[in-house]
C-alpha cells in the first residue's frame, strides 16, 4: 500500500519497506528522510559517491548494479559500504539512491 | 528478527478449541506478503489492479468475485482430472499432518496439508457436490466469503509447494498442485503478491526476474571472467547469443546477480571453458527460474517458453540447465505437454563423454549436476578436492530437483569427487524426504521473516546436528531460491555455517589447464596454507 513521507515540504511516495515508488521524484530531500532512518549524521564525500554510481547505473540500466559491480566502480569493499550503510547496499544505499528493491532470487 | 530463538522455537502445538472454520487468518503486519503492485498486474494484462494492503478490511475484489471463483474452479475442474481427483480422494488419514515444515515450525494445525486443502475442499464441496449442498457444514461444505478468501491468501502462501507432505500420501496427492490452483483462483480476483508479480513482470519485460538488461547481463559475466583470471590465470571466453553453438546454457538470474549464487556462476564459466564445451548464454533467456509457476499455468507456459524459442533461433542441439530448483518442476513436470515435445532439438549428449541422455530425450534439457557427475564418472576432469578441505560440507537437497526430478546421486557423485569432507544429515531429511528452505515458490519476501524463520526449522535443525556433531561450516545446494535464502536461515539458527552451490566447489577443485597456483578461492578470500606460502 504506497504512502507518502515528506521532508521540508517536499513529499514521496513509497512502498511498504519505505522504497520511493518512483525514481523520478528524486530529491535531496529523499536523502535526508532516509539518512534520519539509517542513523547518518553527516553525509561524507564517499556516501555521495556511492549514490551518485548507483543513481547514473539505473538510469543508464534500469536496474541496480549487482554488488559486486557496486565494489568495483566505487572502489569499495563491501565491508566499507556496510560502514557507510549500515543496512547495506540494497536497504542502505539504493533506498538513498530512490532505487526500488529488487526480487527474484535474491 | 526480534524474536530470539529460544523464544521461536518454543512452539504451540495445542490445536485450538474453536473449530476451524470459525478461525480467521491472521492478517496483522508481518503476517503476509505484500501485494502485488498495481503497476506489474497492469503490465501483465492481470485482473483488478489495485493500491490495497492484506491488513484492510476492504480487498478491493470485483463486484462479482464469487462469480469469478466459482466459474474459475469449475473450469479448472473440468481441465485437470488431477483436481478433481485430488479434491474427492482424501481420506483424512493424517499423514502428512506433521510432514510440513511450516506445521513443524508453526505449530498451526492449517499448516497441517490436509487442512490446507480442506480449506479448497470445503467450498468444492459447497459449490460442486451433492453432498456439500444438502448437509453444508456437517459434510465438511462451507460458503465462500470475503474470509474464506483472506483464509486461501494467508495459508497458500504459507505453503512453498515443496511436496513433502505428497511423499507420505498413500494416495499420492501433489498438494503443490492443489497450492497452484488455489493462487490460480487469488490471480483471477486480483489477489497476488508483490514478490512473484514483480519477478514474472521483470521477466515478461526483460528476459529475466530481476530485470537485468542484455548489457548488464553480459557486463556481469565479464565481471566474473576478470575475477576468474585473476584467482586461475586462465582466460575465460563465454559467447553471447551465438547462433550455431551446440547447447544453450540457461541459469536463473540469481546466479548472475546475488552472492553467493555468482560463486557458482563462475564455476559453470570455469568448467565450460576448460573442457571446451561449444556453448552459449543468451541475453534473452537469462533466466532459468519460472515465477509464472507461481502464478498460472499460462503464465508458466509463457516465461518456459522462451528458453525453448531462442534454443530454436539459435539453432543449438540442446539446453543444459544451471542450478535452479523449480525451474525442473516446470521442466520435468509440466513443459512437456505445454510447450513441448522439443522436436526441433536433439537428445542430449555429451559431446565429452559421448553419454546420451535418455532422460531428457523428450525435454532436451540437462541439469548441470547431470551433465558434471557424468564427466567425472568418465574421469574427464583433474580435480583437487584438497582446495575444499577447509570446508566441512553436508547437502542440502533442494526440493524441486530431489522430488520433481529425482536429482539425488548426481550432486553427491560430484560433491565427492571435490571435498574431502562430507557429512550427510539425518535421512529422515534427505534425498525425498527433504525439508524445504521455507522460503521457496516466490515467498522469500523480507516481510514474512518469521514466517520463512519457522518454516526453514526443521531444516536449520538437521543442519544443527551435522554442525553440533561433525563440525559442518558449509551447507550446499543446487537452486538459487536456497543460495538466497539459507544464509539468512543460517545465520539465525546455525550460526557458522555459510553456503554454496556445487559448481563453487566443482570451481575450487578444478584443474585448469594453464592456471596459476591457486592462493584465492572463488570469493577471492585466502585458501588455507596459501597465506603462508606468499612472500607477503
Amino acid at each position: 500500500m504506497a504512502e507518502t513521507v515528506e521532508y521540508n515540504g517536499v513529499s514521496f511516495e513509497v512502498d511498504e519497506d519505505g522504497f520511493m515508488l518512483d525514481f523520478n521524484q528524486f530529491a535531496p530531500e529523499w536523502i535526508e528522510i532516509v539518512k534520519k532512518e539509517e542513523g547518518i549524521s553527516e553525509l561524507t564525500d564517499e556516501h555521495t559517491m556511492v549514490i551518485d554510481v548507483l543513481q547514473d547505473y539505473y538510469k543508464k540500466n534500469g536496474i541496480a548494479p549487482m554488488v559486486r559491480v557496486l565494489s568495483k566502480l566505487t572502489g569499495f569493499k563491501l565491508k566499507h559500504i556496510y560502514e557507510l550503510f549500515p543496512s547495506g547496499p540494497g536497504k542502505g544505499a539504493c533506498k538513498m539512491a530512490g532505487l526500488p528493491k529488487p526480487t527474484g532470487c535474491v | 528478527m526480534d524474536i530470539k530463538p529460544e523464544e521461536m522455537i518454543k512452539i504451540n502445538t495445542k490445536p485450538p478449541a474453536k473449530h476451524w472454520m470459525d478461525i480467521p487468518a491472521d492478517l496483522s503486519e508481518g503476517k503476509f506478503c505484500y501485494p502485488a503492485k498495481a503497476k506489474s498486474l497492469e503490465y501483465l494484462h492481470l485482473p483488478n489492479p489495485r493500491d490495497w494492503s492484506p491488513a484492510d478490511e476492504d480487498w478491493k475484489l470485483p463486484e462479482n468475485w464469487q462469480q469469478i471463483i466459482h466459474e474459475g474452479f469449475k473450469e479448472r475442474l473440468d481441465k485437470y482430472r488431477s483436481l478433481k481427483v485430488f479434491m474427492d480422494v482424501c481420506v483424512r488419514c493424517g499423514a502428512c499432518a506433521d510432514k510440513c515444515h511450516f506445521y513443524i515450525g508453526s505449530g498451526d494445525p492449517k499448516n497441517m496439508p490436509v487442512l490446507r486443502a480442506e480449506l479448497l475442499r470445503s467450498i468444492y464441496r459447497n459449490d460442486f457436490t451433492t453432498l456439500g449442498k444438502i448437509f453444508g457444514r456437517l459434510a465438511g461444505a462451507r460458503k465462500l466469503t470475503p474470509l474464506v478468501i483472506k483464509e486461501w491468501f494467508s495459508y497458500f502462501y504459507q505453503c512453498t509447494e515443496c511436496r513433502r507432505c505428497s511423499v507420505f500420501c498413500p494416495y499420492g496427492i501433489d498438494t503443490a498442485e492443489i497450492t497452484m490452483m488455489a493462487r490460480e483462483l487469488l490471480n483471477l480476483i486480483g489477489v497476488n503478491i508483490h514478490w512473484i508479480k514483480d519477478p514474472v513482470s521483470n521477466c515478461s519485460r526483460t528476459g529475466n526476474h530481476l530485470g537485468i538488461q542484455p548489457q548488464n547481463f553480459k557486463e556481469i559475466i565479464e565481471f566474473f571472467c576478470e575475477d576468474i583470471e585473476e584467482i586461475t590465470g586462465v582466460a575465460i571466453n563465454p559467447s553471447f547469443n551465438r547462433k550455431g553453438a551446440e547447447v544453450l546454457f540457461v541459469t536463473p538470474s540469481g546466479d548472475a546477480f546475488a552472492d553467493p549464487g555468482t560463486y557458482t556462476f563462475m564455476g559453470y564459466l570455469m568448467l565450460f571453458e576448460h573442457i571446451g564445451l561449444d556453448y552459449t548464454l543468451s541475453t534473452y533467456a537469462s533466466e532459468g527460474g519460472n515465477f509464472g509457476l507461481f502464478t498460472s499455468s499460462d503464465m508458466m507456459k509463457k516465461l518456459n517458453a522462451k528458453m525453448y524459442h531462442e534454443a530454436k533461433r539459435l539453432g543449438v542441439k540442446y539446453i543444459i540447465g544451471g542450478e535452479c530448483g523449480h525451474m525442473w518442476r516446470v521442466i520435468n513436470q509440466y513443459m512437456d505437454t505445454m510447450n513441448g515435445p522439443a522436436d526441433f532439438l536433439d537428445v542430449p549428449k555429451s559431446p565429452i563423454t559421448g553419454t546420451v541422455f535418455e532422460n531428457a530425450a523428450s525435454t532436451k534439457m540437462i541439469h548441470i549436476a547431470e551433465f558434471t557427475a557424468d564427466l567425472i564418472k568418465h574421469n574427464k576432469l583433474k580435480l583437487d578436492p584438497k582446495r575444499n578441505d577447509h570446508l566441512k560440507v553436508t547437502w542440502h537437497d533442494s526440493c524441486n530437483t530431489a522430488r520433481a526430478m529425482g536429482l539425488l546421486d548426481e550432486p553427491r557423485h560430484v560433491l565427492n569427487a571435490v571435498c574431502n569432507n562430507v557429512f550427510e544429515m539425518p535421512p529422515s531429511t534427505t534425498r525425498e524426504y527433504t525439508f524445504c528452505c521455507g522460503s521457496g515458490s516466490g515467498t522469500n519476501t523480507e516481510e514474512i521473516m518469521e514466517q520463512r524463520l519457522r518454516g526453514g526449522l526443521p531444516r536449520a535443525n538437521a543442519v544443527k546436528y551435522v554442525h553440533d556433531k561433525y563440525g559442518v561450516n558449509m551447507l550446499g545446494c543446487v537452486c538459487a531460491i536456497d543460495r538466497a535464502v539459507l544464509p539468512p536461515l543460517m545465520n539465525y539458527w546455525v550460526p557458522g555455517v555459510e553456503v554454496t552451490g556445487l559448481h563453487e566447489l566443482v570451481g575450487n577443485a578444478l584443474v585448469m589447464d594453464g592456471e596459476i597456483e591457486r592462493t584465492m578461492n572463488l570469493r577471492m578470500e585466502d585458501l588455507p596454507g596459501a597465506e603462508g606460502d606468499s612472500d607477503e
